[in-house]
């Protein structure tokens, strides 16, 4: 068992891990971006990564479905190996699902459209069978009235709320977030974090870029800090935002919480 | 003690910015430069219509069926285009042949029009497509060549007109945009090998003019194949037009590819679709819908470019007309034919240039970010 504490919301973490990252190198070019992340995630176990721009976080969680290479090291997801085979990256990225900072919806589909594309080509599943399963998710975000229209007729919020649902219609076993309300208006991140929140009810695997501390305190099992590169601290929500180790910590945790 | 708040109520905007004296004004005499721009182009009507209208259409001569008919009238003769009408069309394809020609036309015709319709299902659509794509062309060579099957054989050569032009253009334009989309994708492609291959071959065609390539292949290209084995001028003519325009397309959609934000393919790929898939699926519908004007832009050089075949000795509509601008007993009409041949390829320009802004219109998908 992990030594995570059970956050606000207590949901079971198991002994399964996850994703394993064993010190993990990256290099753009001759710029050191990653230097030897090691981090296990359990089953069912959330985790927030902040940390000043720059710092390796959302490299880091990209590395995971293989959206970056990276040059040493090794991830295990799902007890399946990352490796160079282009089928087994396209096999975890099936179990992986992402959501992205810019939302990344496919501007010439309807929102439905956008739901059903993955589930139908990847998964084979029959066009009726796979538009029942997005409306049911389109449902869970509460837009399912909006299926029929296109992305760009859709507020940030509510195309953000789309592109968890259409993460989640692959029924992945991991959700990784990558600064999901960042590019939002502030009256609009709160529907998101509400979507999250609810997804976080449900047991769910989740790693998140993110800086809205007030999430990572109601959901997170651990925080990560990490800055050049690295991962400087790690602990429970209660304790890292209230006894920081590290100077370094301390200064970031000043800045975005006290301006 | 706050009030409610009670908002302005909508006022009609000002009698002179709507309707049509709001857009005459803004258009047309919004400023001294307009409005003296307004009263040239009103003279430039006034001084060049009339006369062109008189001699095609108020003087011209409709009736009658030798030039004589045409004499001391003044105007257009178009008696001259009446009497070739049938060789401008068909080229020396021989006469009592022509119905193969009539019935393909019409197979198309009825073949191409459901996938114009709206509410045609997609699936026929599809099939239709299909059809027509692979199906078609080879039973339109086959009963257009003749030779089998009890028909009479009408070489290649003596196809022309009208008909010749569109079949290199029919062929050149469904042969370029599928070769442009792939040598356009092994352009960006992360595979050297592939990757020179395709930069090699749109840098070499580009290069060339097209009257080249069409020299070479008639003139070069026999040189090197061995005795005997010859290749059908038309063939050879299809080949270097189709090869030539790939290139331009390659250019074209590469511009669209990269207007493409990485964002789309790394959604996809997070997905779990393949390159294949996401290519087809998520960046070549987009990168496509972006590059219509340009691919339309290709299309339209493509129609008009066919009318150099005649160096390689094809007559096709452009080169039949003047044939017959040069025919003795028809001397002196080359006026007529020209603004024929220019009418006739500017109603197939216009009509690709309205479908394509017709077909943007409704791929627009609302506002993108």
């Amino acid at each position: 068992m992990p030594e995570s504490q059970s956050p606000a919301i207590s949901t079971p973490v198991s002994d399964q891990i996850m994703i394993d990252i064993q010190s993990l190198h990256k290099w753009y070019g001759a710029f050191h971006v990653l230097k030897d992340i090691n981090l296990t995630v359990h089953k069912g176990e959330r985790i927030v990564i902040c940390g000043p721009s720059g710092s390796g976080k959302s490299t880091t969680i990209r590395c995971i479905n293989r959206l970056e290479e990276y040059q040493r090291g090794r991830i295990v997801v799902d007890g399946e190996e990352l490796s160079n085979d282009v089928q087994r990256i396209e096999h975890i990225r099936r179990e992986v699902g992402m959501v992205f900072q810019h939302f990344n919806l496919f501007p010439h589909l309807t929102v439905l459209e956008n739901c059903t594309l993955a589930p139908i080509w990847v998964r084979k599943l029959p066009r009726q069978e796979a538009e029942e399963i997005a409306m049911r998710y389109l449902t869970r975000v509460k837009i399912p009235e909006q299926a029929s229209k296109y992305p760009g007729q859709l507020s940030g919020g509510q195309q953000q709320r789309v592109a968890i649902a259409r993460s989640l219609c692959m029924n992945p076993k991991i959700m990784l977030f990558d600064e999901p309300t960042s590019a939002l208006d502030p009256e609009m991140i709160k529907e998101v974090l509400d979507t999250m929140v609810a997804l976080a009810e449900d047991g769910m695997t989740m790693l998140c870029v993110t800086h809205e501390m007030g999430f990572a305190k109601t959901v997170a099992h651990r925080v990560i800090f990490m800055d050049g590169g690295e991962i400087i601290e790690q602990n429970r929500p209660h304790e890292f935002f209230t006894h920081p180790q590290s100077e370094r910590t301390k200064l970031f945790l000043s800045q975005i919480l006290h301006h | 003690m706050t009030q409610p708040h009670i908002p302005h109520p909508d006022l009609p905007p000002p009698a002179n910015a709507v309707g049509a004296i709001g857009w005459l004004r803004r258009h047309l005499f919004s400023s001294p430069a307009n409005i003296a721009l307004t009263a040239l182009a009103l003279y430039l009507l006034y001084a060049l219509l009339p006369p062109v209208l008189n001699w095609a259409f108020f003087d011209a001569t409709w009736r009658g069926d030798s030039r004589e008919a045409c004499s001391g009238q003044g105007g257009a003769c178009w008696i001259f285009i009446r009497t070739h009408f049938a060789q401008f069309m068909y080229g020396f394809y021989p006469e009592a042949q022509r119905w193969r020609v009539d019935m393909l036309v019409l197979l198309l015709i009825f073949g191409v029009a459901p996938l114009f319709i709206r509410t045609v299902p997609a699936k026929l659509k599809r099939r239709l497509g299909l059809g027509l794509l692979i199906a078609f062309p080879i039973f339109a060579f086959v009963l257009m060549r003749g030779g089998i099957l009890g028909l009479a054989a009408v070489e290649t050569s003596s196809w022309g007109g009208l008909l010749l032009t569109l079949v290199i253009a029919g062929v050149g334009m469904t042969g370029a945009l599928p070769l442009g989309v792939l040598l356009a994708l092994g352009r960006r492609s992360t595979m050297p090998t592939i990757q020179a291959l395709c930069v090699t071959f749109i840098e070499l065609w580009r290069g060339v003019p097209l009257i080249t390539v069409l020299f070479m292949s008639s003139v070069m290209l026999p040189l090197f194949l061995p005795a005997g084995l010859n290749f059908d001028k038309l063939l050879r003519a299809l080949i270097g037009v189709t090869l030539f325009q790939a290139a331009y397309m390659a250019e074209v959609v590469r511009g669209g590819l990269q207007a493409i934000p990485k964002g789309q393919l790394e959604a996809a790929a997070a997905l779990g679709l393949g390159y294949w898939k996401s290519m087809g699926l998520i960046v070549l519908p987009q990168a496509l819908k972006l590059v219509i004007p340009g691919i339309v832009n290709t299309f339209i050089a493509l129609f008009k470019d066919t009318s150099l075949v005649l160096i390689i000795g094809l007559f096709d509509l452009m080169n039949i007309v003047h044939n017959a601008t040069t025919n003795p007993a028809w001397l002196g009409f080359s006026t007529e034919g020209y603004v024929f041949a220019a009418a006739v390829y500017w109603l197939f320009c216009f009509g690709m240039s309205r479908y394509s802004r017709n077909l943007e219109k409704r791929l627009h998908t609302g506002h993108q970010r």
